[in-house]
């Protein structure tokens, strides 16, 4: 586990090790959050909106 | 084997495939499209034998299937098998020519002339955006004058196909439609997908996934469908008409299949794995 900050709230955010990058992560806030991964580095930031072409 | 998976956003259907690939005894690498640059010049430095497509939005999909394809890289689904299922059009009309039956469908340019073409296939009818997903944006008119506002609704969004108008029967058909899917050379596990509340049976819209026994008929079906439509990976959504049996309502080159493991305790993705391995090795 590895202990993030959420970029709209400040707070600590949890997140697995071996998280992808684009994985989703809803934080208590209530901001929908994506991991984003530098190198073998992980941050967050806010997560892209539903696109109208997403989707089966 | 060295199996890329091409993904934006890593769903449960993406990790579920990575975690069978390795317990197959592969080795995978996650290609994040998002992060990728290709120049026209060179290769992209990734070492798979084959690649997965699995991004959830549309275009992602098709391009980033086109430039692996590109650069000699096999990738399931291909970007023609892609563009074939993702328009709309083009799925209902390779197939109604291929004599495999869809709802009796019209497409137009103009107004007026989807108007007229709602007429003809007479009310209640169905506009469909020809680019869309999940659902969305699909209605039933009852008559012209609902008809004329989705249309309008349709024309103020941003799609890329919002000036050209589709339109279909209304199939009656139960409270439930199929999703069966082709998988390398056979068609092994299907779902109904099941709502009293809603015509629209997308399980994204609340519909319940139930087990469903896959007869010869549909698996034949399933597999015409992936001989006209093309690539290894499909989710066939079919309508049961009372008058016509089985009719081919959408394809899916990037299906979803949680609730169809869940429901049917079949492993999709273990199973796709080992049907990729077999075509590898031809
Ligand atoms: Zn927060």
């Amino acid at each position: 586990m590895v202990v993030l900050k959420c970029p709209v709230c400040g707070g600590d955010v949890t997140v697995e090790d071996d998280a992808l990058p684009g994985e989703l992560v809803e934080h208590e806030c209530g901001a929908q959050l994506e991991v984003v991964k530098n190198g073998d580095k992980l941050s967050l930031k806010l997560a892209e909106q539903v696109g109208e072409d997403w989707g089966e | 084997m060295k199996v890329g998976i091409a993904y934006d956003l890593p769903r449960w259907e993406e990790k579920n495939i990575i975690q069978e690939a390795k317990n197959e005894g592969h080795q995978v690498i996650p290609f994040y499209s998002k992060q990728g640059i290709f120049y026209s010049d060179s290769n992209i430095d990734i070492e798979a034998d084959l690649f997965i497509q699995r991004n959830v939005s549309h275009s992602r999909a098709v391009m980033t299937s086109f430039l692996i394809e590109s650069q000699g890289i096999p990738i399931v689904n291909d970007y023609v098998t892609l563009i074939k299922s993702e328009n709309k059009a083009f799925t209902t009309f390779i197939l109604s020519r291929a004599d495999i039956k869809t709802p009796r469908t019209a497409v137009s340019m103009e107004k007026d002339m989807a108007l007229s073409s709602a007429s003809t296939l007479g009310y209640p009818v169905v506009i469909k955006p020809i680019e869309g997903s999940w659902g969305r944006m699909i209605a039933k008119a009852q008559d012209e004058d609902s008809l004329r506002s989705f249309m309008e609704y349709q024309e103020f969004t941003s799609m890329y196909y919002r000036s050209i108008y589709y339109i279909q029967e209304f199939v009656k058909k139960p409270d439930r439609d199929i999703r069966i899917f082709a998988i390398g050379d056979d068609a092994p596990v299907g779902i109904y997908r099941v709502n009293p509340k809603n015509w629209r049976t997308n399980t994204a819209l609340g519909a319940k996934a139930e087990p469903l026994a896959i007869d010869a008929e549909l698996r034949e079906l399933a597999l015409k469908v992936k001989d006209k439509i093309g690539g290894f990976f499909l989710g066939i959504d079919v309508f049961e008409d009372k008058e016509k049996g089985y009719v081919i309502d959408e394809v899916n080159g990037v299906p979803e299949f949680k609730n169809t493991v869940r429901v049917t305790g079949f492993n999709v993705s273990k199973y796709l794995i080992t049907k990729l391995m077999e075509w590898y090795k031809k």
